[in-house]
């Protein structure tokens, strides 16, 4: 069977610079992996051309087989297989919470008013949040707000999440609920992709860890065997840093 | 000759009694031009704005984008922006609408038709287009502004959700710049409620153009301009009015 996503020689340039380079993973069915590395290394870059928020450069990338970076693929039919989950969270905040969830199922689902509306609140319930389903987005603290978001994009039911450092911008003491989320969806069996900085996370959910630097896939493996017995130096002084 | 009305010893109120039809169908016609080219102005001003931040993926349809809508919006935009409404408008009358409607051969209509829409209604159809054309360039800018002043994010989200590129700016981009565009679109209105006066240049029996015949029949200035300065007051207050009140009212999800 297909991997849920499987990148081949991927390379991403911004003008002279060199993000991702030559990159091939994949992440199977009901797998979470976890891209960790130093800022700049090309993680979140590496990410969004899984969806195809950024184009690449060269290589190619099938999500459920589809080719990601080709013209004759129907993108917005791919990316409603795949959930995304935001740094900055990007909830509409002209929208309340309920209506930030219900628009895409009630536009690209064919969901009904009620139908939308009951998916949402079910959805809400699960990330805790449910009494803030008439508030705007302002009003909630930044952990609600990425819990929201995370509760929009399950709304389309999507088979893969994507979640780019979804607790980055988030006050430390917020940072444990949005986890507490992620790792129920793990469970559940989610394919997910988490780009991250919490090592802690990583170690304790992922199946499988990558690490980048400078646009290079230097290691890939088991949390255990990564965090534990990395076999490149790189990967062994970022470790020594952040853990 | 009608009895002499003195208010404050010096305004002469039954000249503008004796006017009063011509200054009432002059403020019909000043508001009457203001609103239809002011939702002329926005549609074909969205056009433009969305035409400048044309762009798409793909080699071929990048310079097809650049070259087929960026480039003339552009040039469209500047030259409105750059060139005097008066000239325009002259330029306009004289110039543009003869082409299109010509008793002779006009590009549009030909032959009496032509005559007659020109007599009755020339001023008119200067107005309204140049007054259009002139404000689209504006309010283009103003979409353009609106639309580029949303964080990249928004529309990231909902791309990533699936939307296209078009329902993701109707359902959240849009709607969002709409909110930030209220107070310049205001400004604008109030400028077009106050540039249709230079239309009576060439003849639009609006406000000033009633002014103007009053002043000329009876060599008095202060009463008849000094009317229709409290007419245009009195409007451009209620436009801002009813922009606080839209403003307050799209203001959804703002600060609160």
């Amino acid at each position: 069977m297909d991997a849920a996503i499987r990148v081949e020689h991927l390379s991403k340039r911004f003008g002279r610079l060199d993000v991702l380079r030559d990159v091939s993973c994949a992440v199977a069915e009901g797998e979470v992996v976890c891209i960790i590395g130093p800022s700049g290394s090309g993680k979140s870059t590496l990410l969004r051309c899984m969806n195809g928020l950024e184009e690449a450069s060269s290589g190619q990338v099938f999500v459920h087989g589809v080719p990601v970076h080709d013209r004759a693929t129907d993108l917005d039919a791919v990316r409603r297989e795949i959930g995304m989950v935001f740094q900055r969270f990007n909830l509409f905040p002209h929208k309340t919470v309920l209506e930030n969830i219900t628009l895409a199922p009630g536009l690209l689902r064919g969901l009904s008013a009620p139908e939308a509306r009951e998916r949402a609140e079910a959805l809400l319930a699960k990330v805790g949040v449910l009494e803030k389903r008439d508030a705007w987005p302002n009003q909630l603290s930044g952990g609600q707000q990425q819990r929201v978001a995370i509760a929009r994009a399950l709304a389309m039911q999507p088979k893969i999440m994507l979640f780019d450092e979804p607790t980055s911008s988030l006050d430390p003491e917020m940072v444990g609920e949005v986890l507490a989320v992620m790792q129920a969806l793990a469970e559940e069996g989610m394919t997910m992709a988490v780009v991250t900085h919490e090592m802690g996370f990583a170690r304790r959910v992922a199946d499988r860890v990558l690490f980048l630097d400078e646009g290079r896939l230097l290691e890939s493996g088991p949390p255990d065997d990564v965090f534990t017995q990395p076999r490149e130096e790189r990967t062994r002084q970022f470790l020594s840093k952040v853990l | 000759m009608e009895q002499e009305i003195l208010w404050f010893g010096w305004f002469r109120a039954d000249i503008i009694q004796e006017y009063e039809a011509l200054f009432w169908t002059g403020l019909r016609m000043t508001v009457g031009v203001t609103v239809v080219c002011i939702l002329q102005g926005t549609l074909f001003g969205l056009v433009i704005g969305l035409a400048r931040l044309a762009d798409a993926r793909h080699a071929v349809a990048k310079t097809a984008c650049r070259v087929l809508l960026r480039w003339p919006a552009t040039v469209y935009v500047s030259f409105f922006r750059g060139t005097p409404l008066f000239v325009q408008i002259l330029l306009m009358h004289f110039a543009v609408v003869p082409l299109f409607l010509n008793p002779a051969d006009g590009w549009l209509i030909s032959g009496d038709t032509a005559r007659d829409l020109r007599q009755d209604y020339g001023a008119l159809i200067t107005g309204i287009v140049s007054l259009t054309l002139n404000s689209a360039a504006y309010i283009s800018e103003i979409f353009r502004a609106g639309i580029q002043s949303i964080d990249r994010g928004q529309m990231e989200a909902a791309r990533s959700l699936g939307l296209s590129h078009a329902r993701a700016m109707y359902h959240v981009v849009l709607p969002q710049a709409f909110r930030r565009m209220l107070p310049p679109l205001g400004n604008n209105a109030i400028a077009l409620l106050k540039d249709t006066s230079l239309v009576s240049a060439v003849g639009l029996a609006e406000l000033a153009y009633a002014a103007r015949t009053v002043a000329g029949a009876y060599s008095r200035y202060w009463e008849p301009y000094l009317t229709i300065s409290i007419m245009y007051w009195l409007l451009t207050l209620g436009l801002a009015w009813g922009v606080r009140h839209l403003e307050a009212r799209y203001g959804r999800g703002d600060s609160r």
